[in-house]
């Protein structure tokens, strides 16, 4: 039997997904009462009145709540899932609005109707008085703070951290070469195909609620929720069904409705489901992304970074559940694979009259990537040195990890980098796109008129954080093994690579083993699916837990046929004495055996009966032992494990119209050892498509009122097929993490964190003015070409980037 | 008002349809056919493309009372006899779907593009699956799988169009 860890498998999931066989959520409960809301229109308002008497006659209405119906905890405020000490002032919003609304889309009434077209009609008939207040939209609005989003929150900052590592004000200061650079990062979005919803059933006779929710954290669902309603955990059951895509956006939990719809269908004694449309997904969902940074750094001839002074600040919208993740991981993460002598960095992370934001793949990490990249290549165009120089100059080298960078990371743990060979990383992507050959091409490139630039950007990676995750692993008596683990599934594969693990772990075929993932009924303990972790942490645990199921497997068989487990392997799902065809016993006689009957259900279990034999002078079930061939195992590492790459791009940007055309994209990718390229690739080629997505297209379009403009994937745009680099070029480079049994570093955010960082590079390269802003339209880009015409800078390709030189 | 369509070759009943109910809320609630995707309802995203009288449409905005008396094929009925279509196939062998949500309006999409043209330009291809979105894969496994289909499509026979 072929070894399958490491190989390219199809995917177990997708025949059924392939005949539209998926069950998602809204595939899910057709017999079910539907939910909509009314939504607030403004982004800051008093709530004066609710007139719900026009809806009262409204056909299949069901019932109609605002937030006085909702009882106890129901009503009150959602919690602040991730409490930190310097989230002084955190505010979350209530699953019904109270008295105060503070975003457009922010739910003010549920109604549930009979289906949700009537529900929709009724919502319709609900008038809601409001006293519109001043909207506060965007970072710099939010900190001049002239108005504020809660009265009891002064100048809007929610949470301000510093975190330093020496003095870097100093040694800036004392530097001999000074920079200054302003960088921008608009807000975008997850934006899933699918868009979240919830489905509850109680169960009047038994007492117990059952949840079908589109979440990246089915157990975080499930204490959130029997908190809520004060149920026993035990009472409630969250079941994960196929999601399409996360992206982080459900990793927050409970989202309003998935306490109100448990709630309802409790209170009405009857399912009831939610379906969350695209618009309100745009407006009552979450958004990320939006910062402004101020860098202040010093450097010395060669291009070493003595000193990064880094401050900025973090819109997080309306209310802060999630905590402030985002700007720690972009205040840690922002480093890279560097060493500057001394770092400083602070955030102010800001209220403002917008949806909430919350992690979206990359989480913070492509501001960061964006503004470490724009200023090496600041550098560089400082001292007139190569880019790739510059940062092999500030590289922390192989033998130096693992690397300690003195500050603390996301997980709360000291931010210690545990392998990774950025050398060898940046030789490969040099080599890959022909980075020392580019002149000759842009030389023939303009002698044919046409405009390129190339640009490459690193970044670091923190992945696998804990706590834990665990898994479990049972063979049965048909020789099926089950393998079930807590976390959630969003496409990533996660049960074809469970399986693979399984598989080799245990010595069956693939084909034996089913996996179920982020169904409490299966596996009750977890965290869920986020930061890339999936592989790393539930990897981990069902190596592990298949490892426990083994050994259990080869102790039991060794005994029925008096062998030493020395000598045991299992080999296509049978135990066997090493090398000895012959003497097997398939694992699941094996697992039969372990299990001592008094009955016999059918012809194999009467081998395991208690007139059959047997030692007889020692109980059935040994103590400290258990019936079954099973593994139950938890892995919680001690930090998380650190992923690198570098993309490299090269881009034409047309001289008349703007336009900006990505002709190639290269990628360098460590995520330690590979459990199956495939799936690691297509998780690059997605996370590539959103970074491109990111720096040239989507953003988050709000008025100065906080009316968010392209609410729709009409206006919103989001790459087509059209708009993606024809091939991303891929090498894979695998440093093994010592942090895991498996060697393993995540993979699905990697794809995503560079993108702003490397198009802004390749796009300055092409211009010959710095590009300081994402996303970069045609239409931004035409008017950076117009200032820089008018202020005397020509568009010159072969001219390096200007920025405020410090005095 | 009672809807009654040929779906996937079997004939569908639906009473008490508001007519200005889309087509792909008659098929998901009203017919059981869940497999066809809502994921904008206003024509942009592709997920719930269905043929319509051998026509690859947007069924959300298709209204019910449109699809009455018509011929409709929907992702669950592309796989003839329990045998993946060679495009279905091709999804698979090239590690084309992640969560799948866009998946069955890519489907029909691809179906219909190698149904017309059986061995499709780089740029009719590209020009065939530009109004699916899919937030996962960014398209190069998707575009791998249209091309491996047509490749096996010219090889030898396989499914046919709808
Ligand atoms: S749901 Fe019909 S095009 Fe998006
Ligand atoms: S596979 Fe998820 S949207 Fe395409």
């Amino acid at each position: 039997m072929t070894s399958m860890f490491g190989e390219p498998i199809a995917r177990v999931e997708d025949d059924r997904l392939l005949r539209g066989e998926g069950a998602y959520l809204d595939d899910l409960g057709h017999d079910a009462l539907a939910a909509a809301f009314v939504r607030s229109p403004h982004a800051h308002a008093v709530i004066r009145d609710i007139d719900v008497s026009g809806a009262l006659d409204a056909a299949g209405l069901v019932a109609i709540y605002t937030h006085e119906d909702l009882p106890g905890r129901v009503g009150e405020p959602l919690p602040l899932l991730i409490p930190h000490p310097a989230l002084t002032h955190g505010r979350t919003g209530y699953p019904l609005a109270a008295a105060e609304v503070n975003h457009v889309g922010e739910p003010v009434v549920m109604v549930v109707a009979t289906d949700r077209y009537l529900a929709e009609d009724a919502a319709e008939r609900i008038v809601v008085d409001y006293d519109p207040l001043p909207a506060v939209v965007g970072v710099d609005a939010a900190r001049a703070a002239e108005h504020l989003v809660h009265p009891d929150v002064p100048g809007n900052v929610a949470a301000h951290l510093v975190q330093a590592n020496g003095d870097a004000a100093a040694a800036v200061a004392a530097a001999p070469h000074r920079l200054e650079l302003d960088l921008y990062i608009e807000r975008s979005a997850s934006t899933p195909l699918e868009g979240r919803g919830v489905l509850a059933r109680w169960d009047t006779e038994s007492r117990r609620l059952r949840i079908w929710t589109s979440t990246q954290t089915s157990t975080g669902v499930r204490a959130a929720v029997a908190a809520k309603l004060g149920l026993a955990l035990a009472d409630v059951d969250v079941i994960t069904p196929d999601v399409g895509g996360g992206f982080g956006v459900k990793i927050v939990h409970p989202w309003p409705e998935e306490v109100l719809v448990p709630w309802a269908a409790m209170t009405l004694g009857r399912p009831v489901k939610f379906t969350e449309d695209r618009s309100e997904h745009f407006v009552a969902s979450a958004h990320e992304r939006g910062q402004r940074h101020q860098v202040r750094v010093g450097f010395d001839d060669d291009g070493r970074i003595l000193g990064l002074d880094v401050t900025f600040w973090h819109d997080n919208g309306a209310y802060i559940p999630y905590g402030v993740i985002v700007p720690i991981i972009t205040s840690t993460q922002l480093l890279g694979p560097y060493k500057p002598g001394a770092y400083r960095v602070e955030f102010s992370s800001l209220y403002t009259n917008t949806v909430i934001v919350t992690p979206y793949r990359g989480a913070g990490r492509p501001q960061g990537a964006f503004v470490m990249e724009r200023t090496m290549d600041a550098i560089a165009a400082e001292l007139d040195l190569d880019r790739t120089l510059v940062r092999e100059r500030n590289f922390i080298q192989p033998g130096e990890m693992p690397y300690d960078h003195g500050l603390i990371f996301q997980d709360g743990r000291p931010l210690i980098y545990d392998s990774g060979d950025y050398p060898a990383a940046l030789a490969r992507l040099k080599g890959l796109i022909g980075w020392d050959e580019f002149e000759a091409v842009r030389r023939a490139a303009r002698a044919e008129g046409r405009r390129v630039g190339i640009g490459l950007a690193c970044y670091v990676e923190g992945t696998g954080v804990g706590p834990y995750e665990g898994a479990h692993v049972v063979v049965e008596t048909s020789g099926k093994v089950r393998v079930a683990t807590g976390l959630t599934s969003q496409g990533q594969g996660h049960q074809t690579v469970f399986a693979q693990i399984a598989a080799d772990e245990l010595g069956v075929p693939i084909t034996d083993v089913e996996v179920v993932t982020g169904d409490t009924r299966a596996f009750g303990y977890a965290v869920g699916t986020f930061a890339s972790r999936a592989a790393v942490m539930s990897g981990s645990a069902v190596a592990l837990a298949a490892r426990a199921a083994r050994a259990k497997a080869i102790r039991v068989a060794a005994a029925a046929l008096e062998a030493s487990p020395d000598d045991m392997e299992i080999v296509d799902g049978v135990v066997r004495v090493k090398g000895d065809p012959g003497s097997g016993i398939a694992l699941g006689t094996v697992a039969v055996l372990s299990n001592p009957l008094r009955y016999a259900f059918d012809e194999a279990a009467r081998a395991a009966t208690q007139f059959v034999g047997g030692d007889l002078s020692t109980p059935p079930v040994a103590e400290g032992d258990e019936p079954g061939i099973e593994g139950r195992e938890y892995f919680s590492p001690v930090r998380s494990t650190f992923a690198s790459g570098m993309h490299a791009a090269i881009v034409e940007t047309d001289p008349d119209t703007a336009e900006v055309k990505v002709l190639r994209y290269c990628v360098v990718h460590d995520c330690g050892t590979l459990i199956n390229p495939r799936i690691v690739e297509g998780q690059i080629h997605g996370g590539v498509a959103q970074g491109v997505g990111g720096a040239l297209y989507e953003k988050m379009a709000y008025d100065e009122t906080g009316q968010l403009q392209n609410a729709s994937f009409m206006d919103f745009l989001m790459p087509y097929v059209s708009e993606v680099p024809e091939r991303i070029e891929i090498d894979h480079l695998e440093t093994p993490s010592p942090l895991n049994p498996l060697g393993i570093k995540g993979a699905g955010e990697a794809g995503v964190i560079p993108g702003s960082a490397v198009i802004a590079a390749a796009i300055e390269d092409a211009e010959g003015f710095p590009i300081t802003s994402m996303p970069i339209s045609p239409s931004d880009l035409f008017e950076l070409r117009r200032r820089h015409a008018a202020s005397g800078e020509t568009a010159n390709a072969s001219q390096t980037a200007s920025v405020n030189r410090a005095g | 008002m009672r809807i009654t369509a040929t779906v996937n070759g079997t004939t569908h009943q639906a009473d008490d349809v508001w007519p200005g109910e889309s087509l792909l809320f008659v098929l998901r609630e009203r017919m059981g056919l869940p497999g066809s995707k809502n994921a904008c309802e206003q024509g942009e995203c592709g997920s719930c493309t269905v043929y319509l009288d051998g026509v690859p449409v947007c069924a959300c905005l298709v209204a019910a009372g449109q699809a009455d008396g018509r011929q409709i094929v929907t992702v669950e009925g592309l796989a003839a006899g329990g045998a993946l279509h060679p495009v279905q196939q091709a999804f698979i062998d090239a590690g084309a779907v992640q969560c799948g949500f866009c998946t069955p309006g890519l489907l029909v999409a691809a179906h219909d593009l190698l149904a017309r043209d059986p061995s499709p330009s780089e740029a009719d291809v590209r020009e065939a699956l530009a109004g699916n979105l899919c937030r996962c894969t960014g398209y190069e496994k998707i575009l791998d799988a249209v091309r491996l289909a047509a490749a096996r499509l010219a090889a030898g026979p396989g499914g046919d169009g709808a």
